[in-house]
């Protein structure tokens, strides 16, 4: 288990961590989601010990991270940002070097090694010299080192990054495969890449935790938000009336469009009320140019979190959602690219 | 820490840079054995480690800049100080890496002595006994270059910094001549002393109040034993930074022939007090 407590740092002025607490519980894969520059790293780094936090505590497994380090540092594989690997040693020699470092018995580190070339696929690059390696090969080198020794917890930042859409599929798998024994934590930019491989997912953003629940739950929490978006032609009066009589509908929110005559509207419901709407308004032969549903997916609870941060007290009050339609799609347009980007890389490799 | 060390060592021999310092030295070395002690026939070895004074100057800092500089610079600290492994003992591997790679042609002058005698008289203990100090020497050498090196990311800045400060070193017994030698000559330099030293302290501690009321005190304190005892800094200056003189106790060996002891000594606290310094500041960098 790993517990962080109020944990800062301060850069000068600069708070890329600010005052963040949360607990993780074994045996779970956990996501570290947020924009870039929300604080994943420093966190990492100040889990893992390579950086001294401002403020707080991290304990691992119950060991404080600063007051046992040694101990602390035994329950921990670390895959940061860029593989920390020495570009003039092989990559035997790289995972045999790793495996003194951490401590494996002499008897038990032929072994130990074998396990983790297997799982990273690295067979066939072992003689080779880390410096003619390719960025993704480095990248399971530094995966198969975090898991060497196979510690109960994993932290892996942006384990996909530079990676083709093959080799993603395949460290998602291995990643996947550790869950399954160990505790995993990983950060991303890319939300498609949390939800599919985590349990857990954490928003980070501006070094605050904005959420923390299942992608099940987030997805749910957002429910409210559902609803359908209708174009119709006719009056505003006629329309409401309409509308009005279909029971199910919670709010309706009414706007010219551009078209002349033609209105906007924005129904929140919970139930498919599709067919309603249609017969409602064909009976009274107003016609409907448009009719579509909106969905809550994970990353409109994304975007509403890491745009709306400010306004956020505590976790629940964080999924409460603003109305201001023209405002959330310019916060989509300017923060989502790089989640789109991730999301279409992917897209291609499935 | 045998992990840190091994890998430390064999990188020297993998990247040439072993190697070359090794045979830098050694060739040097032959060159003013050759002169010295085969052509002109001095029959003291220590002629030769006093020209190697020069030597060791240029080849020390290629050999320890990239003992932190790199790894900082390649991120590869990151697999060190997140591993079980304490800083201690991750600055110890690495200094003793590069003690062990020095300690390799110093093991090959220990043969010249020996081709001297063959050859004629020779005077052994003199010989050998400066051959420690000199290695003794190199060793405090690469702990001011491994300090050096663990403030910075560059390589290039690590080694021409090293030069730099040994550089200095070996002009410094000419330097304090310059120094004044009256009373309050020597008091304004211990009050600029102390003030760098404090400035060094809120570098490291940030902390207003400690350094505010450390400088008070200090300053204070100079002046108060000036007025009460003036002759007591008379010259002071001068004793006092003379000693950092490191290249005076080898003089002591290879010119005096007197067996320094306390020089030696002193050359081991030295080296302790820098592997602290640069213990601490891979701390700090973690800090700030």
């Amino acid at each position: 288990m790993i517990e962080v407590k109020n944990l800062v740092k301060d850069y000068g002025g600069h708070l890329a961590v600010d005052h963040l607490s949360f607990t993780i519980e074994d045996g779970q894969i956990y996501g570290f989601l947020g924009p870039n520059g929300a604080g994943k790293s420093t966190t990492m780094n100040i889990m893992t010990g390579y950086l001294g936090a401002t403020e707080g505590d991290v304990l691992i497994n119950g060991h404080n991270i600063l007051e046992e380090p040694e101990e602390a540092k035994k329950c921990i594989g670390y895959l940061p940002e860029m593989p920390p690997l020495y570009v003039d040693m092989t990559v035997a020699e790289q995972l045999e070097f790793a495996a003194e470092l951490k401590q494996i018995p002499k008897k038990d580190r032929e072994n130990a090694i074998l396990e983790v070339v297997e799982l990273a696929k690295l067979g066939s690059v072992l003689p080779r010299l880390i410096r003619n390696l390719s960025k993704g090969y480095r990248q399971r080198v530094g995966l198969a080192q975090a898991v060497l020794g196979m510690p109960p917890v994993i932290i892996l930042d942006e384990p996909t990054v530079g990676l083709d859409p093959k080799q993603i599929i395949e460290i998602r798998d291995t990643i996947r495969q550790l869950g399954k024994k160990h505790t995993v934590i990983l950060s991303s930019h890319i939300l498609s890449e949390v939800s599919a491989v985590c349990d857990h997912i954490m928003i980070i953003n501006k070094g605050r935790l904005v959420a923390s629940d299942t992608p099940d739950n987030l997805e749910r929490q957002m429910a409210g938000e559902a609803g359908m978006e209708l174009l119709v032609k006719g009056e505003e009066a006629k329309i409401r009336e309409i509308i009005k009589s279909i029971p199910e509908v919670q709010d309706v929110k009414l706007t010219l469009s551009e078209e002349e005559g033609v209105w906007k509207a924005v129904l929140q419901n919970t139930e498919d009320i599709r067919e309603k709407v249609f017969y409602g308004f064909a009976d009274e032969r107003v016609p409907i140019l448009s009719m579509q549903t909106t969905k809550a997916s994970l990353e409109k609870v994304f975007l509403e979190l890491t745009t709306h941060v400010d306004e956020v007290v505590g976790e629940d009050s964080c999924l409460e959602v603003d109305e201001d339609d023209a405002y959330k799609e310019d916060a989509e347009n300017a923060e989502s690219e790089s989640i789109r980007e991730g999301e279409s890389t992917d897209g291609s490799s499935l | 820490m045998a992990a840190v060390y091994k890998r430390e060592l064999k990188s020297y021999f993998q990247s040439m840079t072993g190697y070359v310092f090794i045979a830098f030295l050694v060739l040097f070395a032959g060159i003013y054995f050759m002169a010295y002690n085969m052509m002109s026939g001095y029959p003291y070895f220590s002629y030769t480690l006093s020209g190697m004074v020069t030597i060791i100057m240029i080849g020390i800092p290629v050999l320890t800049m990239r003992s932190f500089a790199d790894d900082r610079k390649t991120k590869t600290d990151q697999l060190l100080l997140t591993s079980p492994v304490s800083v201690v003992k991750i600055v110890m591997a690495k200094y003793l890496s590069m003690v062990t790679v020095f300690a390799i042609p110093v093991l090959i002058f220990c043969l010249c002595p020996l081709i001297i005698k063959m050859n004629g008289t020779a005077h052994l203990l003199v010989d050998y006994s400066s051959i420690l100090a000199f290695f003794l020497m190199g060793c405090v050498y690469i702990s001011i270059g491994m300090f050096i090196s663990s403030l910075t990311e560059s390589q290039i800045i690590a080694v021409v910094g090293t030069f730099g400060v040994l550089l200095l070193l070996i002009l410094w017994p000419s330097l304090v001549n310059f120094l004044p030698t009256s009373a309050i000559g020597s008091l304004i330099g211990f009050l600029f002393l102390w003030t760098l030293a404090v400035m060094i302290v809120h570098r490291i501690t940030s902390h207003n109040l400690l350094a505010v009321v450390l400088e008070a005190v200090g300053a204070i304190a100079m002046v108060a034993a000036y007025f009460i005892n003036k002759n007591m800094f008379d010259r002071l200056l001068v004793k006092a930074v003379e000693k950092i003189a490191i290249t005076d106790v080898f003089q002591n060996f290879i010119g005096n022939y007197i067996f320094d002891l306390g020089g030696l000594i002193y050359y081991i606290t030295i080296i302790f007090l820098l592997i602290f310094l640069t213990i601490q500041s891979v701390e700090k960098s973690r800090w700030s």
